[in-house]
């Protein structure tokens, strides 16, 4: 078994007290992490300052290429782990084992992460708007047009309060090093796999060690984590957001209640889009804040709600090893039942109708012995009212509502992404000018596919960098 | 007429956590079998006299003769060993909640000052005990177990701890005074720390903290000569942490030995503690302030941890007042039996003193039954820990 330490600024640190994280289906131990504490935490602040100095030595443009070689390091190669090492298919097969993800989905994650390892400097040009880097290092200088401009790092290192079940968030925080920026990264007790491998791919690639600091850890990590860093972010659920709302020095990623929108215009023609609705629901095990967790149009909801149905209703789990698998296993006893009984207490809402039963041959909760499953739910609403139009489920699940175009808007509560199929211009403007949608695509466009030269909940170089003024002349004369 | 058992006759010899007991050659070697009888045989006999005691009519409290006319047994025949004390029916923690108070005073102590402590207390009616001087003889009897060279005799003391009706703050100071010194405190208001904590309020709970530890820099940083402190592990962690953002650390503000507790310290917290927070960066090599972990309650009084070995890699053994506390650790399903050496177990308390009687009560804590040494020749516990029944609605470690 692996034993893998804290990295606290690059060096080991073999705790006294370990976890065992182990196969979500065997029990058996895949690891044995040491454990840090929130006092080591605040300890290590003191030399926050000096990953950032170590990450400056280089300029922005050469740690760019050593992101593209980390890149295919992470994708390829066989990297230390602890007192071990790790070939990408062990990675999967650890991945999967602990967080009950299908393997062929961390191999999508792992394809994911590489593709924004190696585009990251068209993402950084993008997020910048095209400034030269080097104002980014240097805190102030001249871009093309001849004007000064200062941006000063709000922050030396970069917090990260990382989830157990999510592999898909970690895409978030890989620009911070090449902005010079280090990494403060407590990984979520299940998913410690692509911080550590992730940080070895860096590390091989030439990044310096004491710019990134790993705190696996119990429960005083995540605060000490947030304290310590005057810039984090936390990835939880409505009630992390609720706490954090509010605070500059953190960001945070929770539920997404990503959504389809169907204009009226084109809603008479609906089957043409159900590819887009179907897979923005169900890809990548439904788990995904970027997954659409409801459908809204003004009529035929129930034709709508009836198709997706007919397309995911009989999906059944499948061993985490076949390349078919496509759905997410539940690692937390008690969570899926307490979902699915969630789910049947809002179907008791009057207008609320599950699409799905019918095509599903048996009942939507799988019991194993150490895990559960829960198979895809398409539910149908005649109207926003009902709960459940306002629910987010880690599995495939959405809910069709029916809901008239000109109160969409106002109805659908805050949403991460927004796929709006309409060519409808006034609607479109209005949707602009929506500011309870993050991401909003105009087009046929599923939920979940990102560009990632667009920013994502908020942009990182106006979270991780003030703009301020800094003048070296006086100014011409008024 | 009744005749009041005196207590004062017997009292000297029994409090066996003494100055003779701390002066084993090697109090870390196992207990020979010798001391291990000596030690059951005194307990024994603290037993028999501690029943008589609190169930004579003329000296016992109201509680416990009142309790006796349904126990179906007379604890003064019946119960002559520490085992009889089986007898008796698992003690409620519920009895120690709300009043009147009075009916946990001994008919024998009736007139002295009484005190009353508390403990929990966040919610709704807190436990309570009431003392005399219980309190002071606990404390002097673990002062006897201090270092003179790490806590020195005269010197003044800080006490960076909750406060208000625990009685850690009265017992620090009377250490203190007891060894010669003055002690210098700290307010601090845990079930107001841990309210902000349920609220999520952590900002304010920040704050409080930054304000309390503050408090203890200016003690610190007055002229006061202060080398000894009681501390809790977070309060230890925020005091070296400000030190360290000041250039200065513990070790600099000339504190050389330090007691804390709770469950909270675990090996890897006094391992980072002996390697960290109680060094001095700008002079690695003199090595940390000394500190001794404890773990106590105001039920127990304190018990003392094994000495520090480095052979013990940290891990902590606690060893309970005998005959004036005893601890066992339990099978989680049968109170009655204890779990083998190195076994996991609750921790089930009972207390044998003049002013208090409680046997076997149930604590919130777990941990392994540890073999007895030299220094104390009864069963000790390592990795104290909270119940973990009760651990996940278990706010622990809030200041």
């Amino acid at each position: 078994m692996i034993d893998i330490p804290v990295l606290r600024w690059g060096k080991p640190y073999d705790s006294m007290e370990k976890q065992e994280v182990v196969h979500f289906e065997t029990g058996e131990p895949v690891a044995r992490v040491s454990q840090a504490n929130g006092a080591m935490v605040k300890m290590d602040r003191r030399f926050a300052q000096r990953a950032r100095d170590a990450l400056r030595q280089f300029s922005i443009d050469q740690l760019l290429e050593m992101m593209g070689k980390a890149g295919d390091l992470y994708l390829n190669a066989t990297l230390p782990i602890g007192n071990g090492t790790q070939t990408p298919a062990d990675f999967c097969r650890m991945q999967s084992a602990t967080t009950g993800l299908p393997e062929h989905m961390a191999a999508f994650n792992m394809r994911k992460n590489h593709f924004v390892l190696t585009h990251m400097r068209e993402i950084l040009e993008a997020l910048t708007r095209g400034l030269p880097f080097d104002i980014l290092s240097k805190g102030f200088g001249k871009e093309n047009r001849g004007v000064m401009l200062s941006y000063q790092a709000n922050s030396p290192v970069l917090g990260l309060v990382l989830p157990s079940n999510s592999p898909g968030v970690h895409t978030l925080w890989l620009p911070a090093i090449a902005l010079q920026i280090g990494l403060v990264l407590k990984p979520g007790s299940q998913e410690i796999w692509t911080p550590y491998r992730m940080t070895e791919a860096f590390y091989q690639a030439g990044i310096p060690r004491e710019a990134i600091s790993l705190y696996p850890g119990g429960h005083d990590v995540g605060p000490a984590v947030m304290e310590a860093c005057d810039r984090s972010m936390i990835f939880g659920g409505q009630a992390t957001i609720e706490k954090y709302a509010g605070n500059p020095r953190v960001q945070v990623h929770g539920p997404g209640f990503s959504k389809i929108l169907l204009g009226d215009d084109i809603v008479d023609d609906w089957r043409k889009y159900l590819d887009i609705m179907v897979d923005s629901i169900f890809l990548n095990g439904g788990r995904g804040c970027i997954n659409a967790s409801s459908i809204w149009a003004s009529r035929h909801t129930a034709e709508i709600a009836d198709a997706i149905a007919q397309r995911i209703g009989s999906v059944a789990p499948l061993p985490m090893t076949d390349p078919k698998a496509s759905l997410a296993a539940f690692t937390v006893k008690g969570q899926a039942e307490g979902v699915s009984a969630q789910i049947d207490e809002g179907c008791q809402e009057s207008g609320v109708t599950e699409v799905t039963a019918k095509y599903r041959n048996g009942p939507r909760l799988v019991q194993h012995e150490r895990c559960d499953f829960l198979r895809p739910t398409i539910i149908h609403a005649t109207s926003p009212e009902p709960t459940l139009t306002r629910a987010e489920y880690m599995f495939p699940f959405g809910v069709v509502v029916e809901c008239p175009q000109d109160k969409m808007i106002a109805e659908i509560g805050p949403t991460l992404v927004c796929t709006a199929l309409t060519h409808d211009a006034k609607w479109k403007q209005k949707l602009l000018d929506a500011t309870n949608i993050d991401r909003l695509n105009l087009g046929e466009v599923k939920t979940l596919q990102l560009n990632w030269l667009q920013p994502h909940e908020g942009n990182i170089i106006d979270f991780l960098f003030r703009n301020r003024a800094v003048q070296t002349e006086a100014p011409l004369a008024h | 007429m009744i005749q009041r058992p005196d207590w004062h006759k017997f009292s000297p010899p029994l409090i066996l956590v003494s100055r003779e007991i701390c002066q084993v050659s090697n109090p870390n070697a196992p207990a020979t079998d010798a001391a291990l009888k000596a030690a059951q045989d005194k307990l024994d006999a603290h037993v028999r006299e501690t029943i008589e005691w609190h169930f004579n009519p003329a000296t016992g409290c109201p509680f416990w003769l009142e309790r006796a006319k349904s126990l179906g047994f007379d604890p003064r025949k019946a119960v002559q060993t520490y085992d009889d004390l089986k007898k008796f029916p698992s003690f409620e923690d519920e009895w120690l909640r709300g009043g009147p108070i009075s009916r946990w005073i001994p008919q024998g102590l009736q007139g002295k000052g009484v005190y009353v402590f508390e403990t929990g207390g966040t919610t709704g009616i807190p436990k309570s005990r009431m003392q005399i001087d219980d309190w002071k003889t606990d404390y002097e009897n673990f002062s006897d177990t201090l270092p003179d060279d790490k806590f020195p005799k005269g010197s003044n003391w800080l006490m960076l701890g909750p406060s208000g009706p625990r009685r850690l703050r009265l017992a620090v100071e009377h250490l203190a005074q007891h060894r010669g010194g003055i002690c210098f405190c700290v307010d601090l208001d845990p079930r107001w720390v841990v309210k902000l904590i349920k609220r999520g309020n952590m900002k304010e709970m920040e704050a409080y903290r930054d304000h309390v530890i503050d408090q203890a820099l200016t003690i610190l940083s007055a002229g006061h000569d202060i080398r000894c402190m009681f501390t809790t592990p977070k309060l230890l962690e925020a005091l070296a942490q400000k030190l360290f953002d000041k250039g200065s650390s513990i070790k600099e503000t000339g504190i050389t030995g330090i007691f804390s507790g709770g469950t909270e310290f675990t090996p890897q917290w006094y391992r980072f503690a002996m390697e960290e927070l109680l060094c001095d960066p700008n002079n690695p090599e003199s090595g940390p302030v000394f500190m001794t972990p404890t773990y106590g309650n105001t039920l127990m009084g304190l018990a003392c941890g094994k000495p520090f070995d480095p052979a013990d890699n940290y891990k902590i053994t606690y060893f309970a007042p005998q005959p004036r506390a005893v601890i066992e650790v339990v099978e989680f399903k049968d109170y009655n039996t204890l779990v083998p050496y190195g076994g996991t177990g609750r921790v089930k308390l009972t207390t044998l003193t003049k002013e208090t009687f409680i046997p076997g009560f149930m604590e919130r804590d777990e941990g392994e039954r540890e073999k007895p040494i030299a220094r104390y020749p009864w069963d000790g516990i390592s990795g104290t820990r909270p119940f973990h029944e009760f651990a996940k609605s278990t706010t622990v470690g809030v200041y």
